[in-house]
């Protein structure tokens, strides 16, 4: 079923249906940055290995929440209500380790 | 065109404010679930930082394969809960049920991998408390890396086994008939909280089993 | 025009307290009204436990020697009452019961978006109080409400467990009563209702649910944390086994000083309303007072490490955490400013709602200047663990939330029961209720001042007289509690029908029945105008307009 003004696929309450091969493609990513992740992890970079790390696994996370979760084609709305759940853990984080950076000053 | 009209609760005025009202909803649990391992995050962390050599070597001692294999699955349930999402979009009640058995399975083999590494650390009594022992240096802070792997993945796990029961609900659900193009919020809202937990394994593989490897 | 009007009124035949009858139709109901009132009938109880843990500490420090009861005893009481008083009692009064009975009228809907969730919080709840209640029979918990480890996770052999897990149940509760109220508030809301015509009350909770949302799991994974240490002797939080007590601290305070927000913005969500309408005014600066609310709920989420100066934090840490504590007071301020213009050149009424109100000003003031004495860490360092830091809190908590809370209670008692309530009676206890506060607490900054710790059984022969002055005031303060208890029950049966509309207010709520019905309109109704436009009935009745502040 199709929604003639924009062209993209939807369904009977109107909302987006991404397609089959495109569920299979973002798999396919997550496969292999899984691949790269483990890769990555055996070679000796110091301290940028968690870095490396994390930021592959935010790019998994990120593919899994745009695709995945629709978010890709939800409302600004949820976007922000996204956003501030990750901004949030930030925040807990950074002024937590920003204690334990500190102590020696 | 859709079989029946979407069934609308009496504090609802449409279907429509009825979906985005639960979408919202979830949403914001998972919001909060986010918050809620953010704790545990919080904690792996400050002590990574303090102990990295015990966490390195605690690391060492996690099954890579098992780890691994667990992030395959996990990922490939995602694949299936997505897929059952769509075809629920597309009212297609056989295929709703059988990818939502496949998520099942997947998500029971997960923690059936899980129990067998549960199972090798105990036996190397690598559980923490009076029991833990550990015959490499620093033993008290490898203890310490143990105690996040465990209350990590277990609580991941609960919220897995959590996630399996109800989707044996939405099954059921769908098998009778429940679900069509244009009612099937339970499903994209069980498939948002499978996603969720499937991104926290996401980011707890590399932090749990992924230290120590390149030495 | 005013519909205070001398003919009697009646009651409606139909109303959400008569749709049905029977113990069932209350413990399974899904209406917003009823659960309201299940939430009210709980958290008495445990307003009055934790009030009768008040008492004994009261009595104890009555004498310089610690003779009433043993120091282990002692430290049971005080820290029964934090947790009785802060967990089951101030998260949950304003919102569960005043937010869960007006949000859904107030945006024009027939229920809250999600019913049963809001049947199943009040379980859950009952589930965290039962949790606390049992702990407490068995012999309760002496760690402090703040369950500081390493004392709570190895060394107390109290039930730290069942009563963490009290709160750790009744977090959820709210965690749930938020998602509710923020779903509601966005996609419920009646036509012509947009955000800037919303009643500030309704703002005040939208803040404070996304607080309850982003903060109580913090505390939840704490709680577990800590069990699982008590159970396991993992050494998470324990020196001895590697572990950092300060992350415990750190943990504990991301959620708990939100949720001073969480105990506060309900509140001041009520003065906004009471403030309005007894000065027969539009409130002053809505935007500035809705944006400040969610100023606060944001800031408050920087700021708590001000509660760990001394705990061994870093100081780089301990200064970023003071400026932000700051500028948290910034918000704060401009709701006081804008009430106090709100009542410039208003036509002032000093019904009981009213004296709650204006009661609520100035003790949050007071309440809210001293937070900066302790924001500021050379200050701090003297002022911590002292009674200062009590007085401050009990200012905040009860001179600010409680007075909110009865404030609203008795605004809103005629459209919850139907009945009016003697006003007269209803001063009385305001006043009586502001003198015993003011004795109760005033000395105890002083004595904070002076040096007396705080959690002590056993005090200085010098500080005899500040304490006594103290408890004394505490016994008027409790008969001022008990008065409304019982002429609010006697107008349940006693008290002239109130009609929809007795104080002539604002509102959506009051255009409907005094009960309402079970789904709240007649009809659905559409809003057409701003919030709180009492200038216009000034203007028909004095053909000017009127004073603006």
């Amino acid at each position: 079923m199709s929604d003639h003004a924009t062209h993209r696929p939807t369904d009977a309450s109107g909302h987006h249906v991404v397609p089959v091969s495109l569920y299979l493609a973002i798999f396919g990513g997550l496969m292999a940055l899984t691949a790269v992740t483990i890769g990555a992890a055996k070679i000796d970079l110091g301290p940028l290995n968690v870095v490396v790390a994390l930021l592959i696994a935010g790019l998994k996370a990120t593919l899994v929440i745009l695709y995945f979760m629709h978010v890709r084609y939800s409302k600004p709305q949820v976007w922000i209500f996204v956003g501030a759940g990750f901004l949030w853990l930030a925040i807990l984080l950074t002024l937590t380790i920003s204690d334990y950076l500190s102590r020696g000053w | 065109m859709a079989e029946a009209a979407a069934i609308v609760a009496h504090q609802f005025d449409d279907p429509e404010q009825q979906r985005d009202s639960v979408s919202l909803g979830m949403w914001l649990f998972l919001i909060q679930e986010i918050m809620f391992f953010g704790g545990l995050f919080l904690g792996y962390t400050v002590y990574r930082y303090k102990f990295p050599e015990a966490f390195r070597i605690g690391s060492n001692q996690l099954d890579l394969l098992l780890g691994g294999v667990n992030t395959v699955v996990l990922i490939v349930s995602s694949l299936t809960m997505a897929l059952a999402v769509h075809a629920a979009q597309l009212g297609k009640k056989k295929a709703i049920v059988w990818w939502l058995i496949a998520t099942i399975v997947l998500g029971s083999v997960f923690l059936g991998i899980k129990g067998v590494e549960y199972g090798h650390k105990f036996d190397h009594h690598l559980f923490p408390g009076p029991h833990f022992v550990f015959e490499g240096p620093h033993a008290r802070q490898v203890q310490l890396f143990f105690s996040f792997y465990f209350v990590m993945t277990g609580m991941h796990a609960l919220h897995m086994v959590i996630g399996i029961g109800i989707l044996a609900v939405l099954v059921w659900m769908a098998a009778i008939g429940r679900f069509h193009s244009a009612y099937y919020a339970p499903v994209e809202m069980t498939g948002l909280y499978w996603h969720f937990v499937d991104i926290v394994w996401i980011f707890l593989f590399p932090l749990l089993y992924l230290l120590g490897l390149d030495r | 025009m005013a519909s205070e009007s001398i003919t009697e009124q009646a009651l409606p035949k139909q109303h959400y307290l008569n749709a049905d009858y029977g113990i069932w139709s209350w413990l399974l109901t899904t209406d917003h009204k009823r659960i309201a009132l299940l939430y009210l009938m709980t958290v008495t109880v445990f307003f009055l436990l934790g009030g009768a843990f008040a008492v004994m500490v009261r009595l104890e420090l009555l004498t310089p020697a610690g003779d009433l009861v043993q120091a282990e005893t002692y430290n049971k009481m005080f820290t029964m009452h934090g947790v009785m008083m802060i967990f089951f009692f101030l998260i949950p009064a304003i919102p569960a019961v005043l937010g869960n009975f007006l949000i859904p009228i107030m945006v024009g809907a027939r229920d809250l978006a999600f019913p049963r969730i809001n049947l199943l919080s009040w379980y859950v709840f009952i589930v965290g109080g039962l949790f606390a209640f049992g702990a407490m029979l068995a012999g309760g918990v002496d760690t402090g409400w703040t369950f500081y480890t390493p004392y709570s996770s190895t060394y107390a052999n109290t039930y730290v467990i069942a009563t963490a897990l009290g709160a750790f149940f009744t977090g959820f509760s709210s965690i749930l009563t938020g998602l509710n109220f923020i779903v509601t508030i966005h996609k419920m809301r009646a036509p012509g209702l947009t955000w800037f015509r919303l009643p500030l009350f309704v703002w005040a909770h939208y803040a404070t649910s996304v607080i309850q949302i982003l903060g109580t799991p913090v505390i939840a994974i704490t709680i577990i944390l800590l069990a699982v240490e008590r159970l396991f002797r993992i050494g998470i939080f324990d020196p001895a086994l590697g572990g950092d007590p300060i992350l415990f601290q750190h943990l504990f305070w991301f959620y708990s000083h939100p949720a001073v927000y969480i105990m506060i913005l309900p509140s001041m969500g009520v003065i906004s309303e009471l403030i309005t309408c007894f000065a027969r005014k539009k409130i002053f600066g809505y935007h500035f007072i809705a944006f400040s609310s969610v100023a606060i709920a944001l800031l408050g989420f920087l700021v708590w490490g001000h509660h760990m100066f001394v705990s061994g934090q870093s100081v780089f840490a301990g200064m970023i955490f003071s400026v932000l504590s700051m500028l948290v007071a910034i918000p704060s301020a401009v709701k006081v400013f804008n009430w106090t213009a709100t009542l410039y050149k208003g036509s002032i009424s000093y019904q009981a709602p009213m004296l709650y109100a204006m009661g609520f000003i100035g003790l949050f003031t007071i309440g809210g200047l001293t937070g900066l004495f302790l924001a500021t860490l050379a200050t701090d360092v003297h002022l911590h663990d002292t009674y200062f830091v009590v007085a401050h809190f009990h200012y905040i908590m009860v001179g600010g939330t409680i007075m909110g809370y009865l404030g609203g209670l008795h605004f809103w008692w005629p459209k919850i029961s139907g009945r009016l309530y003697p006003d007269t009676w209803a001063r009385f206890s305001a006043l009586v209720i502001f003198v015993g506060f003011n004795l109760t607490f005033f000395p105890q900054f002083v004595l904070g001042y002076l040096g007396m710790p705080r959690r002590y059984h056993a005090y200085p022969e010098e500080f005899q007289v500040l304490n006594v002055m103290s408890s004394a005031g505490a016994s008027i303060l409790g008969i001022g509690y008990l008065i409304p208890l019982v002429y609010l029950m006697w107008s349940l049966r006693y008290g002239t029908p109130a009609g929809p509309n007795p104080w002539g207010a604002k509102g959506l709520e009051w255009q409907t029945t005094s009960p309402p019905p079970t789904f709240n309109f007649d009809e659905t109704p559409e809003v057409t105008e701003e919030a709180y436009e009492y200038q216009k009935d000034y203007e028909k009745r004095y053909g000017k307009e009127q004073g603006v502040g």
